[in-house]
């Protein structure tokens, strides 16, 4: 990224960067609308386990959010030269997305003891392999706010256009993976 | 002439002077980043000049492995009695010798091998990132007047990305199970079970890493080439004013960034299937005589999935081929382009219906007669813009002085192509026909001529077209017509017997046509498709000849602007230059097909209006 040619057409629009992940978002917005419109499919076939999920993922849902809220908390503590404020919030956001795994994991642990093993039937495996699926960008998003973090432990406190940038990208992605979450948790919610 | 045009030349360097935007790029001089050794220069480079010539010269080796094994087996096909020992040192054990007689058979498992690997290959690796790779990364900087695309890193690791996918496809030939056999759609449950055949083990495992680097290779390079196109264009570059290749690549990167991820998703369920257990696309399947234990998954969901990216894709594939014909017809014809805003809305209409058509592939698979019906309707309404572009690539041409080289008769070629396979996509799109008409050789007939040769000819013309952009030299025009001519020749001469065979219900896919009586008659006619094809290979050879001597022998390039086009790449050195302009950006004053214009040959983009002159389209 570092090479990236400087290019300004003179004219205020989005930055590429920007624009790109947002690309890159919808891209993998449509990974996911396959898999919950190969679930709708599937299960209108019959032959399908029904059963209720696991109370945890109402608080990892809760909690992802919340992790949401504190990195963008971080981001406007950056912006208005808070330097505590900003490396708090951050550490503490980043925190609560490796909190978000964890729960994930005791939701799937649950899922199994309530009598959904892996395998069982293509209704539970659905479950899996979606919120697998989620937590796989979730371990690319904590690993992009590893990133922010040895930005923000490494280099000295400054607020410049391109830590900005950085910033805001990372905080772009970081909410998409949240909202995809929630509407993860939604649809398996309502479609039983 | 000649010194009319260092006139001309002149003329373009001023305006680029006087009315150029100063972005100060030249100012900083990056330190030593882009005063390139070898490595960042020919491997490793980030300009998009170079990943261009690196995705179509990767994308030509493809096309050989791909048409080469269609020769193979097309001899199987047209020979079915002759001995093929003598491929036996190219093929190996899979040239099967009886000991006793010395005659050698193809093996039969090895003959669904190489149909396979030919669909994946010249789909994907060649037709995809050959075709669209090639011309997004050229075009897409220097038409719009951008330095270079909005993240170079990212379209270096694009190509990189395809190249690892490559390796492993390729590394999967050698296998000694054989590559992928189950085709190049791989249904379930074929490809899951390692034990259906010997090509769905280890094989279909790396068929699967293959396309997957290659659907984030893809991914890669349509990020960066729609926030290009929305973000780096020149001052004055308004969307109405892209020409229409640009047009064709940005959409085709819409539908493949939004087609892709689906087909991952599809690929995703059948790991799991193949590796974990999980039973999304097998139901009840008994094999060798023994029952599986996988119940309540259903192969249809893969289908849907996979055609959900299958039926974009083909958009993906001739979009490309389609803005390139546009803008050689109209350069050569010297003609602006018919319809201009009509091939647009066009484009976009396709790219919209080509995401409501997919199970039209099918029809024959069980799915509901009633919901057949609607893909029924959308794919014939496909068939409105695609033949509003038919129309006015035809207005182009009507009553133009056409420039006959090998650029323009291949983009005219590709119009013939165009027609005569689309309309046999009328016939199949029909469910009722379909069952007469579903997978025999009318179908394979159908698809090569319109997204397999139609966008070869596309390619081929944007190859001859803009080949002294990218080498600053010219490739033999008489080899070219020869390549050209026979190529057209060939490519009727194999696929129009095949619809004849389709209709007679002859099937696609099988390896030898002697065990029912009505297939009997068409021994001769399968002869005539393979002498064809073989004919046709190597009328192939000697474009990639004509290819590879031109890059250091081929006619110098002496001017800026040899086919006096009004698009602004031609407005760049010769001798290519980090950030494509040597000075200020060009600014963009006009449509980009103005010819033949008040009384002028053309009319470039960066020369301001008239006095009294409007910019009508």
């Amino acid at each position: 990224m570092e090479l990236t040619l400087k290019q300004n057409t003179g004219r205020s629009k989005i930055h590429p960067h920007k624009f790109a992940l947002w690309v890159g978002c919808a891209s993998l917005l449509m990974m996911f609308a396959a898999l919950t419109s190969a679930y709708i499919v599937r299960q209108s076939a019959g032959n399908w386990l029904e059963f209720t999920l696991p109370e945890v993922f109402k608080y990892s849902t809760a909690t992802i959010i919340l992790s949401s809220i504190v990195l963008h908390a971080s981001y406007i503590a950056f912006k208005r030269q808070n330097e505590m404020g900003y490396k708090v919030l951050l550490v503490l956001a980043g925190l609560l997305g490796v909190a978000f795994l964890g729960l994930q994991y005791q939701g799937w642990v649950q899922l199994m003891e309530n009598g959904v093993p892996f395998t069982l039937n293509p209704s539970g495996d659905f479950v899996y392999v979606i919120s697998w699926l989620h937590a796989a960008h979730v371990v690319g998003g904590i690993a992009i706010l590893a990133v922010a973090m040895i930005h923000a432990f490494g280099l000295p406190f400054r607020v410049t256009p391109k830590r900005k940038l950085r910033f805001e990208l990372s905080l772009t992605y970081w909410h998409f993976v949240d909202a995809l979450w929630v509407y993860v948790f939604f649809f398996l919610t309502l479609y039983r | 002439m000649a010194h009319a045009t260092t006139a001309v030349q002149d003329q373009e360097t001023k305006l680029i002077e006087e009315l150029g935007y100063d972005d100060h790029f030249h100012e900083h001089e990056h330190g030593d980043k882009f005063k390139s050794n070898f490595i960042t220069k020919y491997i490793f480079s980030q300009d998009h000049k170079m990943i261009a010539r690196q995705f179509l010269i990767t994308g030509i080796i493809w096309a050989i492995i791909g048409a080469a094994m269609s020769v193979i087996f097309r001899l199987q096909l047209g020979f079915p009695d002759e001995s093929l020992a003598w491929l036996q040192p190219l093929l190996g054990k899979w040239i099967e010798v009886d000991a006793a007689t010395g005659v050698g058979k193809l093996s039969q498992e090895f003959y669904y091998a190489l149909v396979t690997m030919h669909g994946t290959i010249i789909v994907f690796f060649v037709l995809t990132a050959g075709l669209s790779g090639t011309f997004s990364n050229l075009l897409i900087p220097f038409q719009i007047g951008a330095r270079d695309m909005a993240s170079p890193f990212l379209n270096m690791l694009s190509y990189w990305f395809f190249f690892l996918a490559g390796v492993v496809m390729f590394f999967s030939l050698f296998l000694s199970t054989g590559p992928f056999s189950g085709g190049w759609v791989a249904y379930p449950p074929l490809s899951v079970l390692p034990q259906a055949s010997d090509g769905s083990g280890a094989g279909m495992t790396l068929w699967l890493i293959s396309l997957t680097l290659f659907v984030v290779s893809v991914a890669l390079g349509g990020i960066n080439y729609i926030t290009t196109v929305l973000n780096l264009r020149t001052k004055g570059m308004s969307m109405w004013r892209m020409p229409l290749t640009v047009w064709a690549f940005f959409i085709t990167a819409i539908i493949a960034l939004l087609s892709f991820p689906v087909l991952v998703s599809g690929f995703l369920l059948l790991m799991f299937d193949r590796g974990l257990g999980t039973s999304f696309y097998l139901n009840e399947i008994f094999i060798g005589g023994q029952a599986l234990d996988h119940v309540g998954g259903s192969p249809i969901l893969y289908q849907h999935l996979f055609w959900f990216l299958g039926h974009p894709e083909v958009y993906i594939i001739i979009l490309p081929a389609m803005g390139l014909v546009s803008e050689v017809l109209s350069t050569h014809c010297r003609k602006p382009i018919f319809g201009y805003k009509a091939m647009v809305y066009s484009i976009l209409a396709i790219a919209f219906l080509s995401f409501i058509v997919w199970a039209h592939h099918m029809f024959m698979a069980g799915v509901n007669p009633f919901i057949s019906n609607f893909f029924v309707i959308f794919t014939l309404i496909i068939a409105v813009p695609s033949a509003v572009k038919v129309f006015n690539w035809i207005s182009t041409m009507y009553k133009a002085n056409i420039r006959y080289n090998a650029a323009s008769l291949f983009a005219i070629g590709f119009v013939s192509m165009f027609i005569s396979g689309g309309l046999t996509g009328i016939f199949l799109g029909n469910s009722a026909i379909d069952i007469q008409m579903h997978d025999t050789y009318f179908v394979v007939a159908h698809f090569h001529i319109v997204m397999g040769v139609a966008a070869f000819f596309g390619m081929f013309a944007g190859i001859y077209h803009w080949y002294p952009k990218m080498y600053g030299r010219f490739m033999n025009e008489t080899l070219g017509r020869i390549h050209f001519w026979g190529t057209l020749i060939g490519a009727y001469a194999i696929f129009w017997p095949m619809h004849y065979l389709g209709m007679a219900g002859v099937p696609r896919r099988y390896y030898r046509f002697d065990s029912f009586e009505y297939l009997r008659p068409f021994d001769d006619l399968n002869q005539f498709i393979t002498i064809a094809a073989i004919i046709t290979f190597f009328l192939q050879i000697l474009f990639v000849v004509n290819f590879f001597y031109s890059i250091w022998k081929g006619k110098k390039m002496t001017t800026k602007n040899p086919w006096g086009s009004t698009t602004i790449e031609w407005t760049t050195p010769i001798e290519p230059v980090h950030g494509n302009w040597p000075g200020k950006l060009p600014t963009v004053q006009r449509w980009p097909y103005d010819y033949s214009k008040n009384g002028r040959d053309f009319i470039p983009q960066i020369e301001p209006l008239g006095p009294n002159e409007s910019e009508v389209h």
